[in-house]
């Protein structure tokens, strides 16, 4: 029997994947776990391996398609085996807003019924269709009871029952009648019919020689986030500057310790410090919500890394306060090494409550960061530069840095924002 | 409650009403002196006097015309056609005028009529005794169309009918009127039906059958027949044909998942058709067989003889063979 390649689930929240390469050709032979695909999501790059060995007999989906999750890539088997449906693309729907696979009775993801006459089964009637599809039953398995052998939907219901000995009790359909569309107002299932067409700026582009840079996941997700962040808070930047004198010096001490285990850089230190001011100012570290501000127990802290082939990605680090700064040094290595390597896993990027953003690599003295968004703030931090500073009445050299704190002018207001800038800044500059 | 007659609970409300609100009076062939073909009027002529209960000529033209004008004017008729078959006389007032009033006059003037009429077949009425209409008027907006099965149906219904501020067309199951008797509270002179919502009569799980009037009463017989065999049935009584609950249509579809329409008008174009396309449209995802319709065969009118009639009649056997062949699909 040939086997399957099905577009892997790369994330909790991941619902499709775009085939970005394929290492092998069709009549190739492969080794099970050798790398096979790449596929991008919409986070991260991923190198799919093969799920068996063989013979490369069919590809499927051709390099830029992008498909849902289950989708069947390719098939693998003995040269010259039959392929089942080898032209047909069996898709395994996810919707979005479902909780996958936790009410599925069968693991592997099986292609659905459609309803209406089935050759094997005979009749798929709607109800049977969506509990099927619903529940992930492959109704080969059923027995049918109803007319020539007719799949019911009692049978399904049995069938369900059989196999849900444990846990919790089903809600029968009819017990939430007013779930799902049958009693929204049409308006909201079909949509507004007189949609405001956009104004077309189209032909002005077309008129002006030049070439267009297809658009890639990626590039479409940090332009949606980007602009639904500028249209949801309302942005504040305020800037403070930190004399970096004494994590400097720190700094070189502790890198002749610790040795090459590891490299302590200047980012440790400031996200070091971002958290004291998290626990000087809660509120910073917080989301909006109609409901209300809610303010986070952890602190899980993103920084920015700017990827080799253009783009960003934001891993984060759980938990942050709860690791020293040698800890801190250690992940944001890890972190930042295997995004930059595409090797980040979906959920490593989720679930931040406060950025920063390294904006000084390049030169950069400050900047005004867009909040990632449902944060609350972003830390920019920009080049540390030896400036000429007056201390005491007297001009001193200094290694200095731009702090560029942008807030959510819903949750703080300047008071409360430069308490938490003030913070960083202190905790930096008397560094011990 | 008492147990009474169908008839008994249609004249009830009537006496009621007219007792309760002296701007109500009734209007039809013979509903004074005699008291009605069927007695429906029984004894509320010697009771209110010939001014509210008025024998009209043999015109139900001008019984509906004169009650459009009545309402208009600010009195509350019940106008009794003596047999639906005769309504048609009367059809273009009631569409043309009575529904469209309060619309065209931007609601300046409504019409606060009841039109009572006796349906249906099954009592050797032939042609033009027989008729079942309501399929002519539930494609109007602007009427409301009830058909009650039982006497406390009837009786609550009927008040909500003369209260209601626009024409309601109130279509009494002729057969019943001494067939059906069920309870009905005796001294609560203020109980009411409201208009509109449907009920479920009978709880089941395997279909659903939706029918109203005297073949809801052959369905909840029927139920009771197969439910010996093992087929659990829900059964809706419709009540208020238009405006239609849909709601609870769906809800009982989501549940039993199949739908069995009975009446007893012709099948085609009839009411069943509107309640099938709900249930298409809007139940299709739940669906597990069919929506069948057992209605009245497509011929032009209820036979005369004694053995055509049966064939035409819809009857509680006919029901249960129907439910057990959408049972076991």
């Amino acid at each position: 029997m040939p086997e399957k390649v099905v577009m892997p689930q790369l994330g909790e929240s991941i619902v499709e994947g775009t085939v970005t390469g394929w290492h092998k050709q069709e009549g190739d032979e492969i080794e099970e776990f050798d790398a096979l695909l790449d596929v991008e999501t919409d986070k991260v790059t991923s190198e799919i391996p093969s799920p068996a060995s063989g013979t490369l007999l069919k590809i499927l989906v051709p390099v830029g398609e992008t498909v849902p999750v289950g989708t069947v890539l390719a098939w693998i088997g003995k040269p010259g085996e039959e392929i089942i449906d080898a032209d047909k693309k069996i898709t395994h729907h996810h919707e979005p807003h479902e909780t996958p696979d936790s009410e599925s009775i069968i693991d592997e993801p099986i292609m659905q019924h459609p309803a209406g006459r089935n050759e094997e089964l005979g009749y798929i009637s709607p109800v049977v269709a969506r509990l099927a599809r619903e529940k992930n039953i492959d109704l080969s398995k059923v027995k049918g009871t109803g007319m020539d052998g007719r799949i019911t939907k009692k049978d399904v219901q049995n069938y369900i029952k059989q196999y849900k000995s444990v846990e919790e009790a089903e809600v029968p359909i009819w017990e939430t009648p007013a779930d799902g569309d049958l009693f929204r107002p049409t308006e909201l299932i079909f949509g507004k019919k007189m949609e405001e067409p956009a104004p077309d700026h189209q032909q002005e582009v077309d008129a002006t020689p030049g070439e267009t840079i297809a658009l890639t996941p990626m590039r479409k997700r940090i332009a949606e986030h980007m602009v639904q962040s500028m249209h949801t808070a309302p942005h504040v930047t305020t800037v403070m500057e930190a004399d970096m004198s004494q994590v400097a010096r720190h700094r070189t001490i502790a890198n002749q310790e610790v040795g090459s285990e590891v490299h302590l850089t200047f980012t440790a230190y400031i996200l070091s410090a971002i958290i004291s001011g998290l626990k000087a100012v809660p509120l910073a570290n917080s989301t909006w919500t109609d409901a209300g501000i809610r303010i986070h127990k952890q602190i899980n802290l993103g920084m920015a890394v700017a990827l080799p082939d253009g783009g960003l990605i934001v891993p984060v680090i759980k938990n942050a306060d709860e690791l020293s700064l040698i800890g801190l040094a250690k992940k944001i290595d890890d972190l930042a090494n295997r995004a930059r390597a595409g090797r980040l896993k979906p959920d490593e990027v989720k679930n931040g409550t406060f950025s920063l953003t390294n904006h000084g690599t390049k030169g950069s003295l400050f900047a005004t960061p867009i909040i990632n968004q449902p944060q609350s703030g972003i830390l920019g931090a920009g080049l540390i530069q030896k400036r000429a500073v007056v201390i005491n009445d007297a001009i001193a050299i200094r290694p200095m840095v731009y702090l560029s704190y942008s807030f959510d002018h819903r949750i703080l207001d300047g008071a409360s924002a430069d308490t938490f800038l003030a913070q960083v800044v202190d905790t930096l500059e008397n560094w011990q | 409650m008492t147990e009474i007659t169908l008839i008994e609970a249609i004249r009830q409300a009537m006496d009621e009403e007219l007792a309760r609100d002296d701007r109500v009076f009734i209007i039809g062939e013979d509903v004074g002196v005699r008291g009605g073909v069927f007695r429906a009027t029984q004894g509320l002529f010697e009771k209110y006097g010939e001014e509210r209960v008025i024998d009209s000529p043999l015109a139900e033209l001008s019984i509906v015309g004169v009650g459009i004008g009545a309402a208009v004017y600010g009195k509350r008729p019940i106008c009794e056609i003596q047999f639906a078959d005769f309504i048609y006389p009367a059809f273009n007032q009631i569409i043309s005028e009575a529904a469209k009033m309060y619309y065209r006059s931007n609601g300046q003037w409504s019409v606060p009529m009841v039109i009572r009429a006796p349906y249906g077949g099954g009592i050797g009425g032939g042609l033009y005794h027989s008729q079942s209409v309501e399929a002519f008027f539930t494609h109007v907006p602007g009427l409301k169309v009830v058909i009650p099965s039982n006497p406390y149906d009837a009786k609550g219904l009927l008040k909500s009918a003369v209260r209601d501020p626009n024409p309601v067309l109130f279509f009494e199951p002729k057969k019943g009127y001494r067939l059906i008797k069920g309870p009905v509270p005796e001294n609560d002179k203020e109980y009411t039906v409201p208009i509109g919502p449907a009920k479920v009569t009978r709880e089941g799980q395997d279909l659903s059958v939706f029918a109203y009037g005297m073949m809801h009463h052959y369905a909840l017989q029927a139920a009771a027949t197969v439910a010996k065999e093992g087929i659990d049935v829900e059964v809706v009584d419709l009540r208020t044909l238009y405006p239609v609950d849909r709601e609870t249509i769906l809800t009982s579809i989501q549940k039993t998942s199949k739908a069995l329409i009975v009446h007893e008008d012709n099948l085609t174009g009839g009411y069943g058709a509107e309640i099938a396309a709900t249930i298409a449209e809007w139940g299709f995802m739940y669906l597990d067989a069919p929506v069948r319709r057992l209605a009245g065969p497509d011929v032009p009118a209820v036979p005369f003889s004694h053995p055509m009639q049966e064939w035409f009649m819809i009857n509680p056997e006919k029901i249960a063979e129907a439910i057990r062949d959408l049972a076991a699909f």
